[in-house]
């Protein structure tokens, strides 16, 4: 479970987030909606550990462990997982050598053994043929060259590896044509269940009609401002955040 | 040693010179000795450049010129370490000497400069041009080099050149490589240049490349010497019409390295790569210096050459690329990056075209910069630690590099240098 309390961030002196309060229960899917300038990306670099986001009060953790305390990789060995709105392209990086990398990486923090090249291949075709991923992407260098839709694709097959705890879904529904947005939401439907909670951040509807979420919450000016089940995204497409934010006020 | 200071910097190769002059091959050959007598009087009067020079700017010789060097024109005959071979036959120089009994040139055209001085006395300085610094020092004390020949339609197939320097000994070595390709020939020439940690010798390597039309030469160099040697390198390169001079250049070792090539596209089609790679750590300075000359015609040039810097280091790029009046519908492209891994180090780099023809195609572009911010967090939001993903940066700058080079030994070779440089400076960048 991942717990937010009163979290407060700043960028270059400016505070963004201006103390969240938020629980992701275990096996649950929420919803962070909000219009643009809200929050949203900073919150969730904030959570993955990216430098030049100054926490400057508040807590959060996973599954009770703080998270605030750890290095970005040490996040991610704790079972965070940011699936990045701009995945960054790496020429020269092998996509293969970057997965195995990063899933032994991890394993090897969980006590579990590292995975060699055969053994890799295998666990990452079957899970890429399950994403419509083809082959060749393994061979070419991270992201490089790589379509908005492959992108994203990668970002949901490195979570469908490293099976995190905690995933956040930063705006992964942009650039999307709806058979790619299809894909992204069935690798996370893939996953929901016992032991995996996501935090689903996005502007649009859209996305939640294929990933359904448990709770829906509404970011705006760096605060929570409102919450509800799946229905709120709805009244959020059919009034706009105005309405919905006048309200909250 | 005795040396007189009113022969200017020079001095120590001038005085050795004056001792050997009658040893030194073709001592008896007019044409020769004329050429070596040349260089003389062009170091007495001149020096080697100093940085008031515009090409020596970023590279200062002062500590090699500071140094004191011994003789190596004693043949060395003892055994010596010899690298995994990557290609049936080599030819082997140890110390600027030339080992038969360690060199397998089966099927080759190929000699001991030194032992057919004779037959190749006209040859000397008609492709390098003695009025470069690194040619004059090594016209005045060449005392070997190799003599290569691919005829007219051969596929030499692949040969090693190696260059060894055998001990500790601060020797100066001037080896003469004299190449040429006949008409549709090719050849894959994978030089490796080494010596022992801790040896401080000069290495100045001349090479006379004559590339024939149609021809095309694959030359890979690997300068792999000690952290505290001197690699003064110079090419003179022509490419004919339709040639292909396909050149790659990793400067890995040396308190001071410079290699510089001077190329000249002569005749329609012909093509030239000028890709490198420089290696760069504590106190070590490492400069790559290209002219390149389109004299012709729809000729193309390729240009990439990448620099990592640990340390308190230097790196130099200098690549000068003249389109002339006649070479219409030129192609050319060049980039240059610098990673710089440390606050104290600095690159120099200068790119320079200069363009009289109206209808070319020329690019470049430079950049310089530490690791990528961006790419280290993605890489470390992935759960690899700071260390490991910082190494995966590195290599994949450096992969990207290395990858253009066609030929696999040669590239597993550049890998291997690459690998052995990032585990020793890898953790202490």
């Amino acid at each position: 479970m991942l717990r937010i309390e009163n979290l407060t961030a700043e960028i270059d002196g400016k505070e963004i987030l201006k103390g969240i309060t938020l629980e992701v229960p275990d096996g649950e899917v929420h919803a962070i909606m909000g219009p643009n300038g809200a929050g949203k990306s900073t919150l969730s670099y904030a959570l993955a550990g990216r430098e030049g986001y100054e926490i400057t009060g508040g807590s959060v953790t996973l599954n009770g462990q703080d998270l605030l305390e750890m290095e970005p990789e040490e996040r991610a060995a704790a079972g965070l997982f940011l699936a990045f709105q701009y995945p960054v392209e790496l020429p020269g990086v092998g996509n293969a050598n970057f997965l195995r990398t990063a899933l032994n990486a991890i394993r090897r923090t969980r006590g579990d053994a590292e995975l060699d090249a055969m053994q890799f291949l295998k666990v990452a075709r079957a899970r890429m043929k399950e994403l419509s991923m083809p082959e060749d992407m393994l061979k070419r260098g991270v992201n490089v060259g790589f379509s908005g839709g492959e992108k994203k694709r990668n970002e949901v097959l490195q979570m469908a590896l490293l099976q995190p705890k905690v995933a956040i879904m930063d705006e992964t529904d942009s650039g999307l044509d709806i058979d790619a947005l299809r894909i992204v939401a069935d690798g996370v439907n893939a996953l929901r269940g016992p032991g995996f909670s996501a935090l689903v951040i996005t502007h649009y509807q859209r996305l939640l009609n294929h990933i359904v979420p448990d709770r829906v919450h509404v970011l705006a000016d760096g605060r929570i401002v409102t919450s509800g089940g799946p229905e709120l995204a709805h009244r959020l497409e059919a009034e706009g955040y105005a309405g919905v934010l006048d309200e909250a006020a | 040693m005795n040396i007189d200071p009113s022969q200017g910097n020079a001095a120590a190769f001038l005085h050795r010179y004056d001792g050997l002059a009658e040893r030194l091959p073709g001592a008896t050959i007019p044409a020769v000795r004329a050429l070596r007598d040349a260089a003389a009087g062009t170091l007495r009067a001149g020096g080697l450049p100093s940085r008031r020079v515009e090409a020596w700017r970023y590279t200062d010789l002062a500590p090699m010129l500071r140094a004191e060097f011994r003789e190596a024109l004693t043949a060395v005959d003892g055994a010596v370490a010899m690298p995994v071979p990557r290609a049936d036959r080599r030819a082997v120089f140890v110390d600027g000497r030339f080992r038969a009994d360690l060199s397998s040139l089966d099927g080759l055209v190929a000699a001991s400069l030194a032992e057919v001085i004779e037959t190749v006395a006209g040859r000397l300085n008609t492709v390098a041009s003695a009025s470069q610094p690194m040619v004059t020092l090594n016209t005045l004390l060449f005392e070997d080099g190799l003599v290569l020949e691919v005829p007219e339609g051969v596929d030499a197939g692949r040969l090693e050149l190696l260059s060894v320097a055998s001990g500790e000994t601060a020797s100066t070595v001037h080896p003469r490589h004299l190449v040429r390709l006949g008409r549709g020939a090719r050849l894959v020439l994978l030089e490796t240049a080494l010596s022992t940690a801790g040896a401080r010798h000069l290495h100045n390597p001349v090479f006379e490349i004559e590339v024939a039309p149609e021809a095309k030469l694959t030359h890979v160099r690997v300068q792999r010497e000690s952290a505290s040697a001197y690699h003064l390198a110079h090419l003179g390169v022509r490419v004919e019409e339709g040639g292909t001079y396909d050149g790659f250049v990793l400067n890995a070792g040396g308190r001071i390295s410079r290699s510089e090539t001077h190329l000249a596209l002569l005749g329609p089609r012909a093509a030239a790569h000028l890709n490198g790679a420089q290696l760069v750590a504590e106190g070590q300075l490492a400069d790559m210096t290209t002219a390149l000359d389109h004299a012709a015609p729809n000729c193309a040039s390729r240009q990439t050459v990448k620099t990592v810097l640990a340390g308190r280091s230097r790196g130099v790029f200098q690549g000068k690329i003249l389109v002339r009046r006649e070479a219409q519908k030129t192609d050319g492209y060049q980039m240059n990056q610098a990673l710089l891994l440390s606050e104290e180090a600095e690159i120099d780099s200068k790119p320079q075209l200069e363009i009289y023809a109206d209808d070319v195609k020329c690019s470049h572009g430079a950049t310089a910069g530490a690791l990528d911010a961006d790419s280290l967090f993605y890489l470390r939001a992935r759960g690899i630690p700071a260390d490991t993903a910082r190494s995966m940066l590195v290599r994949a700058f450096l992969q990207e590099a290395v990858e253009v080079v066609e030929d696999e030994p040669a590239r597993d070779a550049l890998e291997e240098a690459v690998s052995a440089w990032w585990d020793q400076h890898g953790g202490v960048a």
